[in-house]
């Protein structure tokens, strides 16, 4: 294309990206959006979407693994893992396609190809045509971090990337890092069967939720046949040609762990490089493009949204910041910058967790004086009927203002529930208006009220 | 189609009111949320906002007119390009267009109270069917209700709140428009003792949320809204909320009351003032000859006296007796005089019904049941609007002279310093003699100048020969 003159440009066409031009559009900016490999981003493509088809998979495997608990009975059940994981690429191929659709609709011009900034409002794209812009957003995203002498070889040693797509279904499975994305993996090829090892270097799988809650989510790993190591440490890997051993320094020594295969989901990094912010005064610290609470950068005219600008890494912070960021070039009124204390974060392992706002041991450290709830599946008529009786909703409230400060869920489908929360938060609902809300019955939401409930003595069915 | 404006029941109990004041007046063209009028109660003065637009065809009950009746039709709207001269007078509302100030009001009988259930024309205002329905039968204009539904959709129990008792409205109009805020906010603003209807939102549509009570508690109020707007405005300079260093007390309705109106007296009323230092030995003896041969529980304080004889003075010099009104001067045939008396939270001036006419003891016994009523605040409406003239005293605590504010519509406010002995001349020689300076603040538009000279003259003659009280 020839050089034009844009008032946008957005660089990456990720869940940041996209949904910062499709908007910027709708401002009447007349926007471009230069994407290197597919629209969709890693969300899209390679994270998110393509996850949740893989886990729809496992999880009706392992339905069926139970279906006596149902009163059922099938003979001959088996899976094929090459048509899984075809399954989850047409989920994705089918979404890439929309936001294609969705940009054109909007008028929104897509230039295919690396971005590159060239100075500020000067993009530069693979390496021969030049647009110009008085705004620019970055919005490169991230990629799988690698630890030296742990790096991944796309063979034995996988990053999410090579996890999502396997030829032949691992029969044993280490996995490096209990964050989502491990975590989701983990459960993945285990319900499918697979030995896997969790090794986290923290003192607990899932270190950002409340600690009651992955204390729940390691139990019931355990229970599932998981062997999860803590306060541990891959010191070493040994690459052979039908699997890896594994170094493992733990609290209790150096252990040995062999396995075909090892996820490493030790976190991301965001992709700084080759975005040509040397030609500007972006400032980058830690691998990630230092913003202000408005996604500038120290470049006027530069703008960084999404996991370039560091955690949380999560496509619906980049969505949200790539709004935001957009009509505050826009100038709109009345905007606040958004509350990354309200971020809601969902991990789809089974069983799910699902959380926002402070955990209980934020909130005391944050010096509130709180009050906790909690409800049990167990005391859930859907969750049982569900045959999903493991998890729990919990509730921390700030006890003089009785703000909900956090809440905190692990189990069946609470990754659906949680945004209830969310908007009692956004809405800044007090416990009051939660206890006056009526709760459809019978469904799992239900336990949302009663932890509210309980946070105040007022449970009734526990 | 004419819209008619309904006296408003400003509590639960009130059956009538007294109009004390229109702000409009026929022809006016007003818009929704305009204040027209307003009420007085014996609590507060309310104002009453227009709920549609239109043009003000007929004005149906007159200023100060007591014992209006709950629902009685008060005034007429004229849509726009609807003749103003072509309104009917509703039925309902003819039996209280003649009231005037200075004659008793006929009170609109209860029988008509009830406005005319007519059918209102609801046009396409967001409601449900329901409490359309319900509006038509009961004869509530439906822009005139505030929906409680999503979208402002208004409900069936809007509309029963409208019609059965417009407490609802009205206490709605006292609190200014209905204010939008988080629960959160809310809690907040409460826990903190916060105005949250004075907390600029920064919310979706201004909504107000936590962080602006919590900028609010940390910078204070914005000293009005052009403040706020000034983004370089030094923070908190002019007003703040309560913080350590101040603590902001939110207006009560008396406030906004005195400040409004003593606001547009020192405004639009030309004052002058008079100063005359009265000698009051003759009255300090005779009025320990009195309390000395009184009957028991009669006790005359020198504030009766003044009050006696600024009545008297106003008897002999009656066209000073008047108030201005656009259509011509008042003169009034009565001389009712308010006495100015503090009460926490204010003032109130309770009046004197014919101050002229009774005697020391009679204005003696009405003062202290005035006062004493005005300081529990059961002092009904009637008992403190309508005074001719307005006498403030301030003598109790040693002031020896000041000038009053006029208490509009009156013509004049006596001010009335402390008596203390000062050395006067009296037939080339030094003498003691106890004076009280007395000013009096008079409407130029009514007295002039000799004229309140011979009021205050009047006045000095009574109160230093109060035998002259008898004539």
């Amino acid at each position: 294309m020839a050089d034009a003159e844009f008032d946008l440009i957005v660089i990456g066409g990720g869940p940041g990206g996209y949904v910062a031009a499709i908007r910027a559009a709708q401002l009447g900016m007349k926007t471009a959006l230069v994407e290197r490999e597919h629209l969709g981003g890693i969300c899209l493509n390679w994270g998110c979407i393509p996850t949740k088809a893989l886990l729809r998979s496992s999880e009706v495997w392992h339905l069926m693994q139970n279906l006596s608990d149902f009163g059922m009975s099938a003979d001959n059940i088996k899976f094929d893992i090459s048509a899984v994981v075809s399954r989850s690429r047409d989920v994705a191929k089918q979404l890439s396609g929309g936001i294609g659709h969705l940009l054109k609709k909007n008028k929104v011009t897509v230039v295919n190809g690396a971005g590159k900034l060239d100075g500020a409002g000067k993009v530069v794209v693979d390496g021969d045509k030049t647009m110009t812009a008085k705004n620019v957003i970055v919005a490169t995203g991230a990629r799988a971090r690698s630890l030296p002498g742990l790096e991944a070889d796309g063979d034995r040693v996988w990053t999410y990337r090579e996890a999502m797509v396997p030829k032949v279904m691992p029969k044993s499975l280490l996995v490096v890092g209990s964050g989502a994305i491990g975590v989701e993996f983990a459960s993945f090829y285990n319900d499918l069967g697979a030995d896997v090892t969790i090794v986290e270097i923290m003192d607990r799988v899932l270190p950002v939720e409340d600690a009651e809650i992955s204390a729940m989510a390691r139990k019931s790993f355990e229970k599932q046949g998981m062997r999860i190591l803590t306060e541990a440490k891959v010191a070493e890997l040994e690459r052979g040609k039908s699997g890896v051993k594994a170094t493992v320094e733990t609290e209790d020594g150096v252990e040995t762990i062999e396995a075909e295969y090892v996820i490493m989901a030790v976190g991301i990094i965001g992709n700084t490089e080759d975005v040509g912010l040397d030609t500007t005064k972006v400032e980058v610290d830690r691998d990630h493009i230092k913003t202000n609470e408005w996604n500038e950068t120290a470049e006027p005219g530069v703008y960084a949204i999404g996991d370039v600008t560091g955690p949380p890494w999560l496509a619906h912070k980049a969505s949200h910041e790539g709004v935001i960021c957009v009509e505050k070039i826009a100038g709109l009124e009345g905007l606040h910058p958004m509350d990354k204390s309200k971020i809601p974060g969902c991990t789809y392992a089974r069983p799910q967790v699902a959380s926002v706002g402070m955990t209980e041991a934020a909130a005391k450290d944050a010096g509130h004086e709180i009050k906790v709830g909690k409800f049990p599946f167990m005391g859930n008529g859907k969750a049982i009927a569900l045959g999903d009786p493991e998890g729990m909703v919990k509730t921390v409230f700030d006890a003089k203002t009785g703000e909900l400060l956090g809440a905190h869920m692990i189990g069946a489908e609470v990754t659906e529930l949680i945004q209830g929360y969310v908007v009692a938060q956004t809405l800044e609902t007090t416990e009051a208006e939660l206890m006056h809300t009526v709760f459809p019955h019978p469904t799992l939401s239900e336990m949302m009220h009663e932890s509210v409930l309980d946070a105040y003595g007022r449970a009734i069915h526990f | 189609m004419a819209t008619n404006i309904l006296m408003p029941a400003l509590s639960p109990t009130m059956t009538d009111g007294k109009l004390a004041r229109w702000l409009v007046k026929v022809g006016d063209s007003v818009r929704s949320g305009d204040v027209i009028a307003e009420i007085e109660t014996d609590k507060a003065t309310m104002e009453v906002e227009a709920v549609d637009e239109g043009q003000v065809a007929q004005l149906l009950v007159d200023e100060g007119a007591e014992g209006v009746a709950v629902n009685a039709v008060i005034a007429v709207l004229a849509e726009d390009g609807e003749d103003v001269g072509d309104v009917e007078t509703p039925e309902a509302a003819k039996s209280s267009s003649d009231s005037t100030e200075d004659a008793a009001p006929a009170p609109a009988e209860k029988e008509t109270a009830s406005a005319p259930a007519a059918k209102q024309d609801q046009g396409d205002v967001k409601a449900t069917p329901l409490a359309k329905r319900i509006a038509d039968q009961s004869g509530v204009s439906l822009s005139g209700v505030s929906g409680s539904g999503p979208g402002g959709k208004i409900m069936k129990a809007d509309v029963l709140g409208a019609s059965g008792d417009i407490a609802t409205s009205a206490a709605a109009v006292d609190k200014g428009d209905r204010v939008f805020a988080s629960p959160l906010a809310r809690r907040l603003a409460a826990e903190n003792d916060l105005p949250i209807e004075k907390v600029p939102g920064t919310g979706p549509n201004g909504r107000i949320i936590k962080a602006d009570i919590e900028r609010v508690l940390k910078e204070g109020l914005p000293a009005e809204a052009k403040a706020a707007a000034k983004a370089d405005a030094p923070k908190a300079a002019a007003s703040s909320a309560s913080t350590d260093d101040y603590e902001l007390i939110p207006h009560t309705s008396m406030r906004k009351t005195i400040a409004r109106r003593l606001t547009e007296s020192k405004q639009q009323v030309p004052h002058f003032y008079l100063t005359v230092d009265c000698e009051i030995d003759e009255l300090l003896r005779v009025r320990k000859e009195i309390n000395a041969r009184a009957p028991e529980g009669v006790k005359v304080s020198v504030n009766d006296f003044v009050i006696k004889a600024i009545a008297a003075a106003l008897r002999r010099v009656p066209d000073a007796n008047s108030s201005w009104t656009e259509e011509g001067i008042r003169r009034f045939n009565m001389v009712d005089v308010s006495v100015a008396v503090a009460i926490p939270g204010g003032l109130i001036t309770p009046v004197v019904r014919d101050a002229d006419k009774k005697g020391l003891a009679a204005i003696s016994a009405d003062m202290q049941d005035l006062a004493k009523r005005a300081r529990d605040g059961k002092l009904k409406p009637d008992e403190y609007s309508g005074g001719t003239i307005s006498v403030s005293n301030l003598g109790m605590f040693g002031i020896k002279q000041f000038d009053a504010v006029i208490n509009p519509p009156q013509g004049a406010i006596l001010a009335v310093g402390a008596g203390e002995q000062r050395p006067v001349v009296k037939d080339g020689q030094l003498a003691i003699a106890t004076i009280m300076s007395c000013t009096i603040s008079c409407d130029h538009r009514v007295v002039d100048g000799a004229l309140g000279a011979e009021l205050l003259q009047a006045f000095k003659n009574v109160i230093e020969f109060p035998a002259a009280m008898l004539l």
